[in-house]
C-alpha cells in the first residue's frame, strides 16, 4: 500500500510527520513512501534526504491525499477529511472526546482513522505514546523558554564580583512532561521542587535530584487509567497554602497539571502571581487547556508587575526536529502493529486492546470511546506476607545441629583411644582454621582457589611415599601409580594456578 | 642405600612449617595482590614436605623409582596445564579431582595389606575404620569426578539421570556400605574382610557415579566444589589411617574450602545442599513453567542503535554469562571497553556467583581477555547502585538476571538472588534467540519496557558494533 505524508497546515507547526530515517523502516514494513514537497523543511529534514532514504516526493498536495495511507500531526481539517475517500486511513493527532464534531463528519464511505492521542496507558503501547514523547519535548523546552525570559543564571556561582544564589524551581505535576522538565532544570544547575498529588512518584522525582513537595493528608490521586483525578476541597485548599507560600520563594514555576477530558485545574491564582519577585517566570504547559495559572493566556507572554506568564502550547513544534523524530517513531510502531505480516498491507485488528483504542473510525463507522483498558499498578502486597513466613521458618532451626555435633563428639570421646583423639584435635581445629582462612577468599579468585587446593590435597603423596618402602610387589606397584598420579596432580594444579593468577591484571 | 638424613622428630618439625605455609596460601588467596605469593607458598610447602618424607626415616628404598614418578607426573602436569583452555578449566579441575580420589584408594589399599603396627584392640577397629572411610570416600571422589568430568566436557548428556527409584538406590547403597563396614571391622577372617572391602570398591564406585549422573547441568558448580571438598575429605582421612597429622590438617582445610564453597553456590541459587545432591533439578521444571502470564512485546534493536546506545551513556554495566565465553566474545568486549575508556564511558562487570560452570570461572576468563579485575564487581556490590547506570548490557546470560526470581512466587528459581539491571536505564540482551536458560524458566526481563534485544551470535554483534566504532 502507498502511504503519504502532506504539508502541516498550521502556522505554528514546524514539525512532520515522518522522518527520512523512519521512511527507511516503513519501507520494510512493506509499503510506498510518498511525502509532499517542502514538508519536512522546518524541521530541517530535506526534501533529498527524504530521496535519500526512499521515498517519493510529491509536489502536489491532492496527490499526497488520493494514497491509501495518509499520517500527519494536527487533527485534519474539513477540507482534509473531504479530501479522504474509499478505504483510506488517516494517522494523527485528534482528540475525539475534545472534537466530537469534527469526529461525525468522519462518518463516511470506508474510511478508518487511528488517533495518536488515544493510546492506552498500558507498557505495551509505550513505544506509541505520542502523547509521551511530546510531553517529554515540551518539558524539556519549558525549562529552555523560561531560561531565556529569566534574567539570571540557573546554577549557583561564587565568583570574584560576588555570589550568585541559584535559581528555584517549582515544577508542578509529575508527569512525563513535569519529569522531563525536572531533568532539564537541575541540570541547569537550579533547585528544584516538584509537586503532585499522587504519591507514588516521590521516587521518581527524589532521583531526577528534585525535591518532592507533598501536603499532609491521605489523599492518592492514582486512578486505574494511569493519570491523576480531582481532588477533594480540603486536599486543594491545603495545596493552594503550599503554592502561596513557595510563590513567594521561588523564581520560576512550572506548570503541568491535567486532568484528561477537563479543563485543567486552577492552582496559581491572580493572589498568589502578585506574591512572586518581579522578574520572575510562569510556564504554564496546561494553556490548551484552559491554563493552571488564572491569567495564562494561550501562546502569549503577558506581563504581571515583571511576572511574566507564557502560554505557549507549541513547544514541542519550538524543538521540531527532535519531535518530529519521536512522533515519526511512535507511528511507526503504530504501523509495525497495524501490519502483522510485514507485506504492506495494513489490518486493524480490533481484539487487540491497543488498536482498539487507538481506532476511532473504523470502516466509515464511529468506535469511539473504546472499551475501558485497566492499568496495573498495585500488586506488591500479596508477596510481603510470604516474604515474612519464610522469615519465621528460618528462625526456628539452629541449635538441633549443635546438639548432634555435641553428642557425637561426647560418643568419640567415649569409646576413641588417645591417640585418636590427639589426631582429632588437630583434625577438628583445621576444619576450623580453613573456615575462617576461606571466608576470606575474594570471590574472583575462586577458581584459582579450587585449582590449588586440588593441588595441596595432592598432600597424600606423602602417604603413598612413606609405603613404598613397604615389602611385596603389589604394594610398591600401587604406590607407585598413586606417586605418580599425585605428582600430575601437584605440578599441573600449581602450574594452572600460576597461570590463572598472572593474568588478572589491574 | 638409605638416606635416612632426618629422623622422625626433624621430619615432623618439616611437617609443620609446611602445614603453616599450606595455611598461608589459602590466606593469600584473599585478594589478587597477595594471590601469586600465596601460590609460591604453596609450591614451597609442597617440595618441603617432599623432601623431608624423602629423607626422612620411612622411605629405605626406591629413591629413584620415585624420583623417575615424580619427575614423568610432573611433566604430564605442566603440559595439562600449560595446553588448557580457561573456558575448559572445570573440567581440568574434575579429572584432577579424580586423581585425588583413586590415589587415596591406592594407598588405602596398600595401607590395608600392610598392617605393619601394634595396635591394641580398639585401636585396631578405629584403624579399619580409617581405612574403610579412606578408601570410600576416594572412590566417590574418584568416580563422581569422572562423570562429571564427562558432563562437563560434553562427553555425557549434561541432563540429570532420573532412575525410578533413585532415593531408594542411594539409600540401599549407603546401608549396604555400613552393613560391610561392620563386617569389614568385626570378622577375624581375613579372606571375609577382603571381600567386603572389595565389595564395597564396587558400591562405592557405583554410587560415586550415580550421584554426579543424577545432578543437572545447572548445579555443576556446586558439584565441581563438592567433588573439591570430597578430594579434601579423603586426603585427611588417609592421614587418619597413617597417624599422619600433615595429611589431617592439609586435608581438612581443603575440604572445608570445597564445603564453603557449595555452601556459597547453592545459597546464589537458592537451593538447598541435600537437594542438589539428591539432583534431579530442572526435572520439574521441564513442565510448562507456571509464570505463562509472561507477555508483552519484544523490542529488538539493530547494532547501529546499540552502538549509538552505548557512545549515549556515562556508565554502562556488563553482565556476563558462560555463553559469552562459548562465543568466545570476551576478547571483542575488552577492545570495546578500551574504545569507550578512551571516551570517558565508565564500564563495569557485574558477576553473578554462579555464572560460568565453577565457581569464579567467570573472573577467570574476563581475566584471561585482560580485562582489569577492578572493574569487574559482584552481584552484591551492584545491586544497589542501579539507578546510577545508563545501560546493562547482558551477554550470553540468562537465569542470572531473570527478574520473576523477586517476583513471581510460583517461580521454579524463586528467592535465587538475581542481578536487579531492570532498575537501570536501559538494558540490552545479546542473545540468539528466545530460548530459555538452564532452569528452563520464562524471562520477564525480556519483555519489560526498558529492555532491548539484539538477536544473534554475541561475538559477531560486538565485532559489528566494534567496527561501527572505529570510524
Amino acid at each position: 500500500m502507498k502511504i503519504g505524508i502532506p504539508n502541516e497546515t498550521s502556522n505554528i507547526e514546524n514539525r512532520v510527520a515522518i522522518t527520512p530515517s523512519v521512511v527507511k523502516k516503513i519501507i520494510n514494513l512493506g509499503y510506498e513512501v510518498s511525502i509532499e514537497s517542502g514538508a519536512g523543511l522546518k524541521a530541517s529534514f530535506l526534501d533529498q534526504d527524504y530521496e535519500k532514504s526512499g521515498a517519493q516526493v510529491l509536489s502536489s498536495k491532492k496527490n499526497i491525499w488520493k494514497l491509501d495511507i495518509i499520517l500527519k500531526i494536527n487533527k485534519p481539517s474539513e477540507d482534509e477529511i473531504s479530501a479522504l475517500s474509499g478505504k483510506s486511513t488517516l494517522i494523527s493527532f485528534f482528540s475525539p472526546d475534545l472534537n466530537p464534531e469534527l469526529l461525525k463528519i468522519c462518518k463516511k464511505d470506508n474510511i478508518n482513522i487511528l488517533s495518536m492521542d488515544s493510546v492506552p496507558r498500558i507498557s505495551r503501547a509505550q513505544k506509541m505514546d505520542a502523547l509521551s514523547s511530546m510531553a517529554n519535548v515540551a518539558g524539556s523546552r519549558a525549562v529552555i523558554e523560561a531560561a531565556h525570559l529569566f534574567g539570571r543564571f540557573f546554577g549557583g556561582q561564587i565568583t570574584a564580583a560576588g555570589k550568585i544564589l541559584p535559581a528555584k524551581i517549582l515544577i508542578i505535576g509529575a508527569g512525563v512532561a513535569g519529569l522531563s522538565a525536572i531533568g532539564t532544570a537541575t541540570s541547569l544547575g537550579a533547585i528544584v521542587r516538584a509537586f503532585d498529588t499522587r504519591p507514588e512518584v516521590k521516587e521518581q522525582v527524589e532521583s531526577l535530584g528534585a525535591e518532592f513537595l507533598t501536603v499532609s493528608l491521605n489523599e492518592d490521586a492514582s486512578s486505574n487509567d494511569g493519570y491523576a483525578k480531582t481532588m477533594s476541597d480540603e486536599f486543594i485548599k491545603k495545596e493552594m497554602d503550599l503554592f502561596k507560600s513557595q510563590c513567594k520563594e521561588v523564581d520560576i514555576i512550572i506548570t503541568t497539571a491535567l486532568i484528561p477530558g477537563k479543563d485543567a485545574p486552577k492552582l496559581i491564582t491572580d493572589e498568589m502571581i502578585n506574591l512572586m519577585k518581579p522578574g520572575s517566570v510562569i510556564m504554564d504547559l496546561a494553556a490548551l487547556q484552559g491554563g493552571n495559572c488564572t491569567l495564562c493566556k494561550r501562546d502569549e507572554i503577558v506581563d504581571i508587575n515583571g511576572v511574566k506568564i507564557v502560554g505557549f502550547t507549541d513547544l514541542p513544534s519550538r524543538l521540531p526536529s527532535q519531535s518530529s523524530e519521536l512522533y515519526a517513531n511512535n507511528v511507526y510502531h503504530v504501523l509495525n502493529d497495524i501490519t502483522p505480516d510485514k507485506d504492506g498491507k495494513i489490518s486493524i485488528n480490533m481484539e487487540d486492546e491497543v488498536i482498539r483504542s487507538l481506532t476511532i473510525i473504523k470502516d466509515g463507522q464511529i468506535t469511539f470511546p473504546p472499551p475501558k483498558v485497566h492499568v496495573s499498578v498495585k500488586k506488591t502486597q500479596l508477596k510481603n506476607t510470604q516474604v515474612k513466613k519464610e522469615i519465621i521458618k528460618k528462625e526456628k532451626k539452629s541449635l538441633l545441629p549443635g546438639i548432634i555435633a555435641f553428642s557425637l563428639l561426647f560418643l568419640v570421646g567415649a569409646f576413641a583411644p588417645a591417640s585418636f583423639m590427639s589426631h582429632f584435635t588437630v583434625f577438628v581445629l583445621s576444619c576450623f582454621i580453613g573456615y575462617m582462612v576461606i571466608w576470606n577468599v575474594t570471590s574472583s579468585l575462586h577458581t584459582p582457589l579450587m585449582s590449588v587446593t586440588n593441588a595441596v590435597s595432592s598432600i597424600i603423596i606423602i602417604g603413598a611415599l612413606v609405603q613404598i618402602s613397604s615389602p611385596g610387589l603389589a604394594s610398591i606397584v600401587l604406590s607407585s601409580l598413586a606417586i605418580f598420579i599425585t605428582s600430575i596432580n601437584i605440578f599441573g594444579g600449581f602450574a594452572v594456578t600460576k597461570r590463572m593468577l598472572g593474568m588478572f591484571k589491574k | 642405600m638409605t638416606l635416612n638424613i632426618f629422623t622422625s622428630e626433624v621430619v615432623n618439625s618439616l611437617y609443620i612449617v609446611s602445614a603453616v605455609l599450606f595455611i598461608l596460601t589459602l590466606g593469600g588467596l584473599s585478594n589478587q595482590e597477595s594471590s601469586t605469593r600465596g601460590n609460591i607458598y604453596g609450591i614451597t610447602a609442597m617440595a618441603i614436605a617432599i623432601v623431608a618424607t624423602f629423607l626422612g626415616p620411612r622411605i629405605t628404598n626406591n629413591y629413584y623409582l620415585i624420583i623417575l614418578l615424580i619427575f614423568f607426573g610432573g611433566i604430564i602436569g605442566l603440559t595439562l596445564a600449560k595446553k588448557v583452555k580457561m573456558t575448559d578449566m572445570p573440567e581440568l579441575v574434575a579429572i584432577l579431582h579424580s586423581l585425588v580420589g583413586l590415589a587415596a584408594v591406592l594407598v588405602g589399599i596398600v595401607n590395608y595389606m600392610n598392617p605393619t603396627y601394634n595396635f591394641s584392640n580398639t585401636e585396631m577397629i578405629i584403624h579399619n575404620i580409617e581405612i574403610y572411610i579412606g578408601i570410600f570416600i576416594g572412590m566417590v571422589t574418584f568416580s563422581g569426578s569422572v562423570v562429571a568430568f564427562g558432563k562437563l566436557s560434553g562427553k555425557i548428556s549434561g541432563n540429570p539421570l532420573i532412575l525410578p527409584a533413585r532415593h531408594y538406590l542411594n539409600l540401599l547403597m549407603i546401608v549396604s556400605i555400613i552393613l560391610l563396614a561392620y563386617i569389614f571391622v568385626s570378622t577375624d577372617v581375613v579372606d571375609t574382610a577382603s571381600n567386603s572391602l572389595i565389595l564395597m570398591l564396587v558400591i562405592s564406585f557405583i554410587f560415586g557415579i550415580h550421584l554426579v549422573a543424577s545432578i543437572g547441568g545447572a548445579d555443576m558448580p556446586v558439584v565441581v566444589s563438592m567433588l573439591n571438598s570430597y578430594s579434601g575429605w579423603a586426603a585427611s582421612a588417609t592421614g587418619f589411617m597413617l597417624s599422619n597429622d600433615l595429611l589431617i590438617v592439609v586435608g581438612a582445610l581443603v575440604g572445608s574450602s570445597g564445603a564453603i564453597l557449595s555452601y556459597i553456590m547453592c545459597k546464589a541459587m537458592n537451593r538447598s545442599f541435600i537437594s542438589v545432591i539428591a539432583g534431579g533439578f530442572g526435572t520439574e521444571s521441564s513442565k510448562p513453567s507456571t509464570n505463562s502470564s509472561v507477555q508483552g512485546d519484544i523490542n529488538s534493536i539493530n547494532t547501529d542503535e546499540f552502538k549509538e546506545l552505548i557512545l549515549a551513556s556515562k556508565k554502562i554495566a556488563i553482565i556476563p554469562g558462560y555463553g559469552m565465553a562459548v562465543a568466545q566474545a570476551q576478547f571483542v568486549v575488552n577492545e570495546i571497553i578500551n574504545i569507550l575508556k578512551n571516551k570517558k564511558i565508565d564500564v563495569i562487570f557485574v558477576i553473578h556467583p554462579v555464572a560460568g560452570r565453577m565457581p569464579g570461572h567467570m573472573n577467570v576468563l574476563l581475566a584471561e581477555a585482560q580485562i582489569p579485575y577492578d572493574i569487574v564487581f559482584e552481584m552484591d556490590e551492584v545491586n544497589d547502585d542501579f539507578s546510577n547506570i545508563d545501560l546493562s548490557i547482558v551477554i550470553g546470560a540468562n537465569d542470572i538476571v531473570n527478574p520473576s526470581a523477586l517476583e513471581d512466587p510460583n517461580s521454579p528459581i524463586s528467592g535465587m538472588p538475581v542481578i536487579e539491571c531492570w532498575k537501570g536505564k536501559n538494558t540490552v540482551v545479546l542473545k540468539r534467540g528466545m530460548s530459555t536458560g538452564y532452569a528452563g524458566v520464562e524471562n520477564p526481563l525480556f519483555y519489560k519496557e526498558n529492555s532491548l534485544m539484539l538477536f544473534g551470535d554475541a561475538k559477531e554483534s560486538l565485532t559489528e558494533v566494534l567496527s561501527l566504532n572505529s570510524n
